[in-house]
């Protein structure tokens, strides 16, 4: 066995890490457990150095380990350093929030850095089994850290719909992959693309495809597969949302990429416009039913399912044009991810700090937030606007790749999807303005008045992690070129297929 | 200064109110002084930075880009960081820079609520990068973001400072005050135009490589080159993609059916933004036909011309009736800009260059007459604290400046010789009578007549507007009341732009120096001869 520990030193560092996180939780007395924290947060840190020198270090090529099923090329090296930044930013907003908690506060950590180590994995697999323990690593901690609020009957609840929803997607997986082995003779992805263009009328081959996405459309929320999102993201820890809704989901579109990409890119008659479905239905529904809601996690819940639908587009784009476009609607795929992860990020953490502010997750009760805490309103409508996709923050340029991606197809069905994504962008700026419209326009509520004087309650920590994604949603929607380097970088791995 | 030639100057002209609005960022709250000071400093050098460019441009090529530069922006997509001002944008961005300095000066001490002259100013200042980075930008990636930049600003401007007063929805039949409905009602309508507006651009961009530009290009100068040899042709794709950017453009102008937005937003937003709004941001669309749409796709331009010749002068009919049915005298002022707007967009329909020439200059004189027509209105609703028409009268004695000068742009506005307002109007009445050969000269000729009777029943609105608010006696209720008259920052900031409304009037070349060889350059590379 011949191992790259320079290219596994990610995943070195961070299962490190959890051992001694989960040492020192024991070991440490009561006081001093803030510790713990600091060791999970460095130890990301220090796993992101690899990252770098991996990806600007000498150009050696993908490098292939354990049978061409663990692969560390810039593909995985950009989905890898988005998963570390986004944990270390989750991190950072988990520390004041869990400590109000007062309790299992190593055991977060260590099942949030478990969480973070699979989808460090899941970015370099490039097999079935790997892609599943990949993917199952991602989402057993999150089950329990869902229900980590056990005296909340929400918080019961979150995990209990999870749990059950998510076991079924996996067993749907789990089913669409045996018949892939089973009609392929192999797990992995090179092989299943070879042997892929005989089976391409084969009706279980078909199902198998069907199956496989359908279960990754779980995990990223897709409609009609998103029933379980709303009520876990609403009852789960902020922070846990917050991952749920960026990591969790960037993995599921981790999978999808490299299943359709690499694994059915000859049979995209079968995949294309199962996604175009979902895209549109994604789309529509999450943004009709965000209208309507009132609590700030719901409105984000449904948000996220209807940006799923705009990261979804670009793979019905993919799937039409005879494959020419692979290699841009992928980039458009993986920029979108990247910009989505940053915005939303920042909107969850601003989340947390308004609603300590106002002890309410109810839009209406952030009502004047401009004139009493002014900065905290700033930052609130930069992340909701980005999400609306206004310039000159980052948003725009998500979903102008996006549109670019699905023009460049230049086929009436591709653009007639183009067509409901741009409706739905103008739906979807009625719900992100409202949040604006609340904290600037609206008079600050009667029973409020005590909250004026009430000092900002933002930590040192949920302040880096805003300013963070703060700083790239600004910075990358003035020069676009930042994000769109992550595309340019991952998109080798859909030419030439 | 070669730098400020090679794009520096351009650039500061647009950056520096981002600048500044990013210092104001960092100065307290309660420093008021040093925020109005910092905003006057940063817009202000950009508009002498604009003057200067003015002032050392070579008028002797104005079809050229100059003052331009070409830098390495998006190269992922394939867009560069592209500016440059020819002979058309040049008066529009000087238009621009002024009348952004001139709304500080009026905001001085005149701050509507809730206050907060701080989020005030910064807004306008990123109002400002947005307006004049429209402009000078010569990439449609780039021009879309500014384009687009414009929007926040102004939403956040009529949401948070507009009009208090309610309204009731009609089918949701819910009450909401006026600046809630208006702002999201701005918002709405331009986002969904300028999203179709993108996907033109971007199949523009897609089919550029393939008709000759050698790689996909957003290029502006380059797409104009393409345009000259009708590069992209007259099938459904460049129908489709003439459409969308229609949609796009109409919006903002506004067209008449798309107009709806903007009596509602004008008569809700602050003074200073319906002012900005009217002045400025109106032209954005008209300016995008001419720079964008005419030149890149001229077979469709003229296929399209007829409905754009016919929307325009229903919108001029259109808007004089409906502001001799207005009661406020802020919505009739708005009313009055859909009419004047539909002048603009009846010369750029003709396809002419006395067209097309009528059409800027139509658009700055409109600038600078329903802004200060904004102003008074601003102005006088803050002293009678009312905007009713009928409870005016009588003006021109309790205010004998203030009715002067509302005297003086109600008769620029309603277009009389010798003051900015006729050039347009007269010019564009001209090139209808012989628009460009193959277009129906009976459809254009028709057009004519039906916009000679627009003037006539704009000079009707202007002139019994005059006589219910300036002339007669005061009402009662205003009796014994003393009026404060024009005050000093009024005078500073309505002063040059009744200076520039005679000038323009005598001296039209003012601004025809700068567009007429940039128009019939642009005309003939379109339609030849």
């Amino acid at each position: 066995m011949n191992l790259d520990y320079h290219a596994l030193a990610p995943e070195i560092i961070v299962a490190v890490t959890i051992l001694v996180v989960l040492s020192l939780d024991l070991s440490l007395p009561t006081r001093l457990k803030w510790v713990v924290a600091v060791v999970g947060v460095i130890g990301l840190m220090a796993a992101t150095v690899p990252v770098l020198t991996l990806a600007f270090g000498d150009d050696v090529g993908p490098r292939v380990m354990l049978g061409g099923t663990y692969v560390v090329d810039d593909f995985a090296l950009v989905f890898k350093g988005v998963f570390l930044a986004a944990g270390y930013i989750v991190l950072l907003m988990s520390v004041s929030y869990i400590e109000s908690d007062r309790y299992y506060m190593g055991e977060y950590y260590v099942l949030m850095l478990v969480s973070i180590l699979g989808s460090v994995i899941m970015a370099s697999s490039r097999d079935l089994i790997t892609l599943f323990v990949g993917l199952e690593l991602v989402t057993g901690p999150l089950f329990l850290l869902a229900g980590w609020r056990k005296g909340d009957s929400k918080s019961n609840e979150s995990a209990l719909k999870f749990f059950i929803l998510g076991v079924l997607s996996t067993a749907i997986l789990l089913y669409g992959m045996s018949f892939l082995y089973g009609l392929t003779g192999s797990v992995k992805f090179d092989d299943i693309r070879a042997a892929s263009g005989a089976l391409a009328d084969n009706g279980a081959f078909q199902m198998a495809i069907l199956f496989t996405l359908i279960g990754f459309a779980f995990k990223v929320s897709a409609v009609p597969f998103h029933a379980w999102a709303p009520d876990t993201y609403e009852g789960a820890p902020t922070p846990v949302t917050a991952y749920l809704s960026v990591s969790s989901k960037a993995a599921g579109f981790v999978g999808l990429l490299l299943l359709t990409y690499l694994a059915f890119p000859q049979v995209t008659d079968v995949w294309g416009p199962a996604m175009w479905i979902l895209a549109a239905a994604s789309m529509t529904l999450g943004n009709l039913v965000a209208l309507r809601q009132h609590n700030i996690v719901r409105m984000l819940a449904y948000s996220s399912i209807a940006q799923g639908g705009f990261i979804l587009v670009p793979f019905a784009a993919a799937a039409a044009n005879n494959n020419a476009i692979l290699p841009d609607a992928f980039s458009a795929t993986v920029v979108y991810m990247v910009i989505y992860a940053f915005m939303n990020l920042g909107a969850f953490a601003f989340v947390i700090a308004a609603t300590a502010k106002t002890g309410s997750g109810e839009i209406n009760s952030f009502a004047g937030m401009g004139s009493y805490a002014p900065g905290l309103g700033l930052v609130g409508a930069v992340f909701f606007l980005s999400l609306a996709g206004v310039p000159p923050m980052a948003g725009w340029f998500a979903k102008f790749v996006m549109f670019q991606a699905v023009l460049s197809a230049q086929s009436g069905w591709v653009t007639a999807l183009a067509v409901i994504a741009v409706l739905n962008a103008v739906i979807a700026f009625v719900y992100y303005a409202r949040i604006a419209k609340v904290m600037w326009m609206d008079p600050v509520a009667p029973g409020a008045a005590s909250l004026v004087s009430r000092p900002a309650p933002v930590s040192a920590s949920l302040g880096l992690a805003i300013a963070l994604s703060l700083i790239f949603v600004m910075v990358a929607g003035v020069l676009p070129q930042i994000a769109a380097f992550f595309g340019e970088a991952s998109k080798a791995l859909a030419s030439g297929l | 200064m070669s730098w400020f030639d090679n794009g520096w100057g351009l650039s500061l002209v647009v950056f520096l109110p981002a600048l500044g609005a990013m210092v104001l960022f960092g100065i307290p709250k309660a420093q008021e002084t040093a925020h109005k000071w910092t905003a006057l400093l940063f817009t202000g050098v950009s508009m002498v930075m604009s003057i200067i460019i003015a002032a050392t441009f070579e008028y002797g090529s104005a079809e050229q880009f100059q003052f331009g530069t070409k830098l390495s922006w998006i190269p992922a997509i394939g867009s560069n960081y592209t500016v440059g001002v020819d002979g058309i944008s040049l008066p529009l961005l000087v238009l621009s820079t002024v009348i952004t300095v001139l709304a500080i000066i009026y905001s001085w001490n005149n701050w509507e609520e809730p206050h907060n002259p701080k989020a005030f100013l910064a807004l306008m200042m990123i109002l400002a990068t947005g307006m004049n980075g429209t402009f000078v930008a010569l990439d449609l990636v780039l021009f879309f973001i500014f384009f687009e930049l414009v929007l926040l600003p102004m939403y956040f401007m009529i949401g948070i400072w507009g009009d208090k007063s309610e309204r009731t929805l009609p089918v949701f039949n819910k009450v909401v005050e006026n600046r809630l409905y208006a702002s999201l009602k701005f918002f709405l309508f331009t986002l969904f135009g300028s999203a179709f507006m993108l996907l033109g651009f971007l199949g523009l961009y897609f089919r550029s490589g393939e008709v000759g530009a050698g790689a996909n290009t957003f290029d502006i100068p380059t797409l104009i080159d393409l345009g000259s040899n009708n590069a992209f042709g007259s099938g459904t794709f460049a129908f489709l993609v003439f459409g969308a950017m229609f949609l796009g453009f109409a919006v903002k102008v506004p067209m008449w059916p798309l107009h709806t937005w903007l009596p509602d937003a004008h008569t809700a937003a602050p003074t200073v933004g319906s002012v900005l709004l009217a002045a400025v941001m109106l032209k954005l669309g008209s300016y995008a036909f001419i720079r964008i749409s005419i030149p890149i796709l001229p077979d469709m331009a003229k296929q399209w011309a007829p409905a754009i010749g016919i929307l325009a002068v229903i919108g001029i009919i259109y808007g004089s009736l409906a502001c001799l049915a207005q009661t406020d005298i802020k919505r009739l002022i708005a009313f009055s800009s859909v009419g004047h707007m539909g002048f603009v967009m009846l010369g750029i329909a003709t396809m002419t260059d006395i067209g097309i020439n009528a059409a800027i200059i139509g658009m700055v004189a409109h600038g600078i007459i329903t802004g200060l027509l904004f102003f008074l209105a601003g102005s006088m609703s803050h002293r009678y604290h009312t905007r009713e028409i009928a409870r005016l009268g009588g003006n021109q004695k309790l205010m004998p400046w203030m009715g002067g000068v509302l005297a003086f742009t109600a008769m620029a506005s309603l277009g009389l010789p010798g003051l900015a307002g006729f050039w347009g109007e007269f010019m564009a009445l001209l090139a209808s009578y012989s628009p460009l050969g193959g277009l129906d000269l009976t459809l254009f000729r028709t057009l004519m007549v039906l916009g000679a009777i627009g003037t006539v029943l704009t000079a009707g609105y202007m002139l019994w507007l005059l006589q219910r608010v300036n002339l007669g006696e005061p009402k009662s209720e205003w009796e014994g009341r003393e009026f404060h008259d024009i005050d000093v920052f009024e005078w500073l900031a309505w002063a040059p732009l009744i200076v520039a409304t005679v000038a323009i009037g005598v001296f039209p070349n003012i601004v025809f120096g700068a567009t007429r060889d940039a128009v019939v350059n642009l005309v003939q590379n379109a339609f030849g001869g």
